[in-house]
């Protein structure tokens, strides 16, 4: 029925994920772990539209959930960058090494 | 087109997280959720699409873009991580990709035969604000309200603050 | 009729608030403290010669015989439903005779410390322990049941323990102090596996209860007592043997005597009052206290008590003629005087006639705290003239200190049992005693007689014979013989001396309460009088005037000299216990399974957590992100674990 099966758009996904953790994990600058974390949403977005497609074609349940995560991630990104905007007044720095406050 | 789509999707992600230049991060970025749009143009969710494109392109990359020039002078490099760190991060993400993949082969997902509804923006309006038998009303809602409530928090955080001189005089 | 509580509760009461006040503001009451310590006293001592007088002449005696009387039983701890241990106060004959004994010569003694403890820095303190001491010794002898004595017995081994090490910065009393408290509690362990022992069988602690319970054939407790047995000795015979322990150590009986010499680094007053009249004639106390136990039940341990005794008495009597320290050979008569009150206790029959050596044990309690408490202050008196211990220090000081002089001469006449002093008349009932009972013991009991008349005269003409009188302008004469407050107890006690062996004591203190009479026999008293006066005679032989005869005896008897000079060394036998054996084969594996197990395993265990917490303390960098390094391991880590293993 559907050309693409489920499995590889999964694959997708998952693999976008955990480029998104690697990158979280990875990276010091706070800007690109804030676009780690994106990734991490997007994929976690194309996988609730491919259960829609492929496992709810009746419902659009995981398509509201889409949107939701949407405008919850630019609420998220709008308050992380103040966030970070702030620190960086403060800190001087956007590394997140530099930010080692809470120690010990 | 699929496969077209996923191959540029990842390309521009794993470029994103990988290159030292930060601002050239947040352009594969958008190039990757470009991508993603088009995934979801080719999956039929059109206004899914459209508004990906929107937000996330529109609104959040450009958000990022911002601050990457509130708090970067341009062309400026990223620090090289340690190996040791990106060696154990890579790792570790390639062990939860792997596993997680395992679990996925090994589950297998039965296709639904149930007739679609169409994802147009007349039927997701409709089911989305139904009270009745759908009713996403009240998550509606309440985003709204996160929102404003991110919006307002947002400004507070970034606000100037005047009453600690000490401060705003290393700003 | 009951005698009167509050006046009976009074006696002990008194000197233990003395005693807090004096140790809370002692330091503002300055030489006042003395008086009042001392007013104290004469008014607590004043209360006990009441209770005696109304206990022996109005309300003790019941159909002739003396009533054990609990006039006063505070219920205080329930251990089992049987056992509780309760604060009472129980009067008897001897525990009024005690009382009167104890505030008696604790009244001379403080009214001689305003003397002899004049200008001394910590005066007030020293009333204070002298009051604390009183104060356990009145509730010691007052004691309704056993563990109420155990009490009051380790503040009695306490308040010893502060008054010897009261000039704490002299090295000797410091260990000496040490020593007395750490022999006093071995033996007291011994008194607390006894009491454990007689208090399981028995189902109470009670005194009254006790012995009832133990004394009767038929009894349950007896029964269960004597058919429970450990190492082939019964249960209770481990008991009493025990407490005798206990006894033994706090009367210096041999082997547990090696503190009371020590003891002496106290301040002289506090050896008469602790070290010679009251605390050592405890374990006299404890026994005869327990005596119908002994005698009904357990003869065997009565016979232990008896040879002990015996044996420690004249042990003591053969150290003494060496020693020279005055204090010491007063000591060690001490030790061999108690010897003769326990081995009278164990050659002593329960009822009537046969009760002779329980009554003798106590008169000779009653008058050698009398004689013994001169002997010691007057022999402060010569080392507050002289300044010193020794002997060869003094002689002929006879003309320079009349008082002290005859009243020591009194209280020796009275230790030797020359008639009509106090000694006289207690030695003889002893003997009497064992003479009936075991002529072994008698005889024995006898030499050391002897030899109890010549150490003391050796001591007596050592120290006022001797040399020529010192003449006047010597630089001994700095100041008189003494203040008045030093002569008036010692004129008091010589008159008691002399006076109380015409006591009937036959009539107020016997093992089972009824009329002994004291009997005199004249023909029998020729043979103690007449070696004591010997004894004496040799004495004067030897130590009159000086002369050579004692350094030839020295040398011609020189291994037993040296023996007996060096106290048969006992010290060095427990100095080779308690150093080469205990130390080296018990306390260094011990210390170093304590070291190395104990102590490695604990440092191991702080060692493993601070050198763990080092190892984790990088993670704890501050650093957020490998906070969410570690947090997706761990997520990861979870997974597979319950993914696949499980």
């Amino acid at each position: 029925m559907h050309e693409i099966p489920i499995n590889h758009i999964l694959f997708l996904s998952t693999a976008l994920f955990f480029i998104g953790v690697y990158g979280f994990l990875s990276r010091k600058n706070m800007i690109t772990m804030l676009m780690a974390v994106e990734l991490i949403l997007n994929a976690v977005n194309i996988n609730f539209v491919a259960f829609n497609k492929y496992l709810f074609p009746g419902k659009l349940d995981g398509l509201f959930f889409t949107i939701f995560i949407i405008a919850i991630a630019a609420a998220e990104a709008a308050v992380a960058i103040a966030i970070i905007i702030n620190l960086y007044r403060s800190h001087k720095s956007i590394d997140v090494d530099e930010v080692n406050d809470m120690k010990y | 087109m699929f496969y077209l789509l996923g191959t540029f999707i990842l390309l521009f992600g794993f470029l994103s997280v990988t290159t030292r230049h930060i601002f050239r991060a947040a352009i594969y970025l958008l190039f990757c959720l470009i991508g993603i749009a088009g995934l979801y143009f080719a999956l039929a969710y059109e206004f899914l699409a459209a508004v990906q494109i929107v937000v996330y392109v529109g609104g959040i990359v450009v958000l990022v873009l911002f601050s990457i020039f509130l708090t970067h002078r341009s062309g400026e490099d990223l620090p090289v991580p340690s190996r040791i760190k990106e060696f154990i991060v890579f790792a570790l993400a390639f062990i939860g990709f792997s596993l997680t993949y395992l679990i996925l082969n090994r589950s297998g997902m039965g296709e639904s035969e149930a007739p679609a509804v169409a994802p147009t923006v007349q039927n997701i309006g409709a089911q989305m604000l139904d009270t009745q038998s759908f009713g996403f009303l009240l998550p509606f809602e309440v985003v709204s309200i996160l929102l404003l409530a991110a919006m307002i928090g947002a400004i507070v955080i970034a606000i100037k603050d005047k009453a600690i001189p000490s401060k705003s005089e290393k700003i | 009729m009951m005698p009167d509580t509050i006046l009976i509760a009074l006696i002990p009461i008194i000197p233990f608030l003395c005693f807090l006040l004096l140790g809370l503001t002692g330091k503002k009451l300055g030489a006042f403290s003395g008086l009042l310590g001392t007013a104290s006293m004469a008014v607590s001592a004043g209360f006990a010669a009441l209770t005696a007088y109304q206990y022996f002449f109005h309300v003790g005696k019941i159909d002739g015989v003396f009533q054990k009387m609990v006039v006063f039983n505070y219920h205080w701890l329930q251990f089992t439903p049987e056992i509780s241990i309760n604060m009472g106060m129980l009067l008897d004959p001897i525990s009024v005779m005690m009382l009167v004994v104890v505030t008696f010569v604790s009244l001379m003694v403080h009214i001689y410390s305003l003397g002899y403890m004049k200008g001394e820095e910590r005066f007030s303190v020293f009333y204070s322990f002298l009051s604390l001491f009183t104060f356990s010794m009145l509730g010691l002898v007052l004691s309704a049941n056993l563990f109420q004595t155990y009490i009051f017995w380790e503040l009695v081994g306490v308040s010893s323990f502060l008054l010897i090490g009261f000039y704490y910065t002299k090295p000797s009393a410091v260990s000496a102090s040490k020593k007395a408290f750490i022999v006093t509690r071995f033996a007291d362990l011994g008194f607390l596996i006894g009491i454990l022992i007689l208090g399981f069988n028995a189902k109470t602690l009670d005194f009254g209860l006790l012995i009832e319970r133990l004394i009767h054939v038929e009894s349950p407790y007896l029964q269960t007592a004597i058919a429970s047995s450990f190492m082939g000795v019964s249960a209770l015979t481990w008991g009493l043997l025990l407490i005798f322990v206990g006894g033994a150590g706090k009367s210096a009986m041999f082997p547990l005597h090696v503190w009371l010499p020590d003891a002496m680094e106290g301040p002289t007053p506090v050896s008469a009052l602790i070290h010679a009249a009251t605390m050592v004639v405890a374990g006299v106390f404890l026994v005869a206290r327990l005596f119908p136990i002994f005698i009904l039940s357990c003869p065997v341990a009565l016979d232990v008590v008896a040879y002990v005794g015996i044996f420690s008495s004249l042990f003591a009597a053969i150290i003494a003629c060496t020693q020279t320290d005055i204090k010491r050979v007063l000591a060690y008569s001490t030790m061999s005087q108690i010897g003769y009150m326990m081995f009278a206790l164990g050659v002593s029959g329960y009822e009537g006639e046969a009760g002779l050596g329980y009554m003798g044990s106590m008169f000779h309690l009653f008058t050698h705290a009398m004689f013994k408490a001169l002997l010691f202050l007057g022999a402060g008196s010569v080392i507050h003239y002289i300044h010193s211990n020794e002997m060869k220090d003094m002689g002929g000081l006879r003309k320079a200190m009349p008082i002290t002089h005859i009243t020591f001469l009194i209280a020796c006449l009275a230790i030797a049992g020359i008639p009509p002093f106090a000694g006289f008349f207690s030695k003889e009932e002893i003997l009497a005693a064992a003479f009936h009972k075991n002529p072994v013991i008698f005889y024995v009991g006898l030499i050391t007689a002897a030899m109890t008349a010549f150490y003391m005269f050796r001591l007596y003409f050592s120290i006022f014979w001797n040399k020529p009188t010192p003449s006047a302008g010597h630089d001994h004469h700095h100041h008189g013989e003494g203040p008045f407050t030093m002569m008036l107890p010692l004129f008091i006690l010589a008159l008691c001396s002399i006076s109380v062996g015409f006591i009937p004591f036959g009539q107020f203190v016997t093992a089972d309460g009824q009329f002994l009479a004291n009997e005199f026999h004249p023909m029998f008293s020729i043979a103690p009088v007449s070696l004591a006066l010997g004894g004496i005679f040799l004495a004067m032989l030897f130590y009159k005037n000086a002369n050579e005869l004692p350094a030839k005896l020295a040398v011609s008897m020189s291994v037993l000299y040296a023996s007996a000079y060096r106290k048969f060394y006992i010290d060095e036998v427990y100095l080779f216990v308690t150093k080469r054996l205990i130390f080296n084969l018990l306390g260094r594996p011990a210390a170093w399974f304590d070291r190395t197990i104990v102590d490695g395993l604990m440092n191991l265990i702080g060692g493993l957590t601070s050198g763990f917490a080092e190892m984790i303390r990088g993670l704890q960098s501050g650093k957020v992100q490998s906070y969410a390094i570690w947090f997706f391991a761990g997520v990861l880590g979870f997974a597979v674990l319950f993914i696949y293993l499980w």
